[in-house]
């Protein structure tokens, strides 16, 4: 235990002894969530929407089939009732409900104006705007072709609303991402490059020439990094929820273990890596070729994965920073609790779980 | 009980490049044995071996009784070592390296003091130095200091006077003597061949193999034939000259001489080869007779 405290502390040295490092581990999540703070626009197909008409008249159907038709979206089921359509959204399996009254035919024609209500998961506020963009357009499309000839028009009023994040934030998108992606990339690069350089240095050959357990050697390194990648998480939610009023809905405890399980499988990557390679600069391309590009693109903040073809998609599955990305949101944005997000916290666990005993079980207790 | 035993040891790395082939030799308890030869000649492929950090490809290996593969855990317990390669923490100071390594050990500087004090006196001044600012001489002992913190049975050092200058080097043989007196075995390599007469036995070794292992002064004792050292003004040209000369047995360069013995050894030849060299134009010819040394000995062995 002794032995222990000595190594643990030893990191923190090093950690606190190198500028280059600090700078690295709180430099970046600052620059990131700054940097990542501006617009980025999708196109949007097949999203999965659902049509909720209580009219069930001509007018109705009409509007109806025009959205069927459209290849932005797909409609997954007719009518549902209002807590339906909630559950609908939390569980994140429809991204816009499309909302006919009572009497939509009736008002049309003898008032000459109706309303359609339109409810949007804006927790992905790009995704939300751009869909309710089109259905608009098709139901303003359809509100001409409704006029009979030589009467006057028609008015229907569509209210939108952006459930989750009205203001559309960008935020809300983002800082889920830029959380995966410094936690995961902060861990990989830190634990590999540590790693790597006590090989560098040749004081590898002395740990392992020494009654301590090799393994120990891994933990009391990982240690260090854990916590510093916790204050990481700490900064970036203070910097996110004051600088950028992004709230946090749901459990803080949920949010940290979450983060936990996501930083325990970034330190075994990172393990993993500084197993096959030798000199620092390698483990640091490594770390961030293995890193930065599949988190960047399969999180799924910066592209929607539904618009993805299906190889990548399933790709996606395989990353951890994907599960921990849906993990963060339901929480952060949607307050959801453990109930909604356990299956995500399930296959994070299990993947961890799968990286830390194949990491171990590949530690070489001998040079080569 | 020996200290150090290797029986046919092998390794080979990868492309099939035979590192360490068939070596055997012992080491007995207390002794201080030097692993002597050129770079690449597989020196540190023989210490990582008996640190455990290597399994060998064939033949077995044991340090104090303990098998270098079965018994790994015990004799990391037990062996110190100083690799080749400068292996401290750069950016820890002085006594932080040590405390470092001694907790490594589960033992404390204070409870091995008298084992490190004489080299430790002289690197305490600088105890709040990171050790990456000191000089080589003085980053050695520090090394040194943490390799015997934990007083080990027997003390690996890969090459430790590689890139130290000349006095701190002859400090360092010094030290390693006075550690002798303290009944730890002492494992030591080297490519510097004046280094060898330090050491009690020595092995000599040259791609992976060992070419001959006694005393210093037996080795340097059955070098069969009288050495002279011979110079001019033209030295390469002096090279060729005896190369071609019939009654030169070897010829080698060897600092600001030529060392030269010849295949019958009389006044006569000697005369005769003189005179041939002055009618090929050398001058100021320097002949003269030379007792061999330990690198003689290792050029003679290599040919």
């Amino acid at each position: 235990m002794k032995q222990f405290k000595a190594f643990v502390r030893k990191e923190f040295y090093h950690v606190f002894r190198d500028p280059k490092t600090l700078l690295l581990l709180f430099g970046m999540p600052i620059a990131q969530i700054i940097l990542f703070g501006f617009a980025l626009t999708n196109e949007i197909k097949n999203s999965k929407i659902v049509i909720v008409d209580y009219a069930q008249d001509e007018a109705s159907r009409r509007i109806s089939e025009k959205i069927e038709a459209s290849a932005n979206f797909e409609v997954a089921q007719k009518l549902l009732s209002h807590r339906e359509i909630e559950e609908a959204f939390k569980s994140g399996t429809i991204k816009m409900a499309v909302v006919f009254p009572n009497k939509f035919n009736y008002h049309l024609n003898h008032e000459g104006k109706a309303q359609i209500q339109i409810i949007a998961d804006a927790s992905d506020p790009n995704t939300a705007t751009t869909l309710s963009n089109y259905a608009n357009a098709i139901i303003k499309d359809c509100q001409k072709s409704l006029v009979p000839a030589g009467q006057k028009g028609l008015n229907i009023n569509t209210e939108v609303r952006m459930i989750y994040n009205p203001e559309l934030k960008g935020v809300y998108n983002f800082v889920p991402g830029v959380m995966a992606l410094v936690l995961l990339l902060v861990g990989v690069l830190m634990t590999s490059v540590s790693i790597v350089r006590e090989k560098e240095m040749g004081t590898m050959e002395v740990l392992l020439v020494s009654p301590f357990n090799p393994l120990l050697v891994i933990v009391s390194k990982a240690i260090p990094y854990f916590f510093l990648s916790l204050i990481n998480l700490t900064i970036i939610l203070i910097l996110s929820s004051t600088l950028m009023e992004m709230p946090i809905n749901g459990s803080l405890f949920l949010l940290y273990f979450a983060s936990s399980i996501l930083i325990l499988t970034a330190l075994a990557l990172g393990l993993l890596i500084s197993n096959s390679t030798d000199s620092q600069q390698a483990a640091m391309l490594i770390s961030l070729m293995a890193m930065l590009m599949p988190t960047l693109l399969f999180t799924g903040f910066l592209f929607p994965l539904e618009n993805m073809p299906m190889p990548l998609q399933i790709v996606a599955n395989f990353l951890p920073s994907k599960w921990y990305y849906i993990i963060v949101k339901s929480v952060m944005i949607k307050g959801l609790g453990w109930a909604s997000v356990w299956k995500e916290i399930l296959i994070l666990m299990g993947m961890t779980t799968f990286l830390v005993v194949l990491s171990v079980k590949k530690f070489k207790i001998r040079l080569a | 009980m020996l200290a150090v035993t290797l029986d046919k040891i092998i390794k080979v790395y990868d492309k099939g490049h035979l590192a360490v082939d068939e070596v055997s030799f012992s080491v007995k308890q207390g002794e201080l044995f030097g692993l002597i030869g050129p770079d690449g000649a597989g020196k540190t492929s023989i210490f990582r071996i008996l640190t455990t950090l290597l399994l060998p490809d064939g033949g077995k290996a044991s340090v104090m009784g303990f098998d270098v593969e079965d018994d790994f855990k015990k004799i990391r317990e037990t062996v110190g070592y100083m690799p080749g390669k400068f292996s401290l923490y750069p950016d820890l100071s002085v006594e932080e390296n040590l405390t470092f390594f001694a907790t490594l050990f589960n033992t404390t500087l204070a409870e091995n003091y008298d084992l490190i004090k004489d080299i430790y006196v002289q690197i305490e001044p600088f105890k709040d130095r990171r050790a990456g600012k000191l000089s080589g001489g003085m980053k050695q002992k520090l090394a040194l200091c943490c390799a015997l913190i934990h007083r080990p049975t027997v003390l690996f050092l890969d090459e430790p006077t590689t890139g130290v200058d000349t006095v701190s080097r002859k400090e360092f043989w010094e030290m390693l003597k006075r550690l002798k007196t303290q009944g730890i075995t002492i494992l030591v390599s080297t490519p510097y061949m004046d280094e060898a007469t330090l050491c009690e036995r020595i092995a000599l070794i040259q791609d992976g193999k060992i070419l001959s292992i006694d005393e210093p002064q037996n080795i340097i004792a059955q070098y069969p034939d009288p050495l002279y050292a011979i110079k001019s003004e033209r030295m390469s040209e002096l090279l060729k000259h005896l190369r071609k000369h019939p009654e030169i047995k070897s010829c080698f360069a060897f600092g600001e001489y030529h060392h030269i013995s010849f295949k019958k050894d009389d006044e006569a030849v000697h005369k005769s080869l003189l005179q041939s060299l002055e009618t090929k134009g050398h001058k100021q010819l320097d002949f003269k007779t030379m007792e061999p040394s330990i690198e003689d000995c290792f050029i003679r062995l290599m040919n």
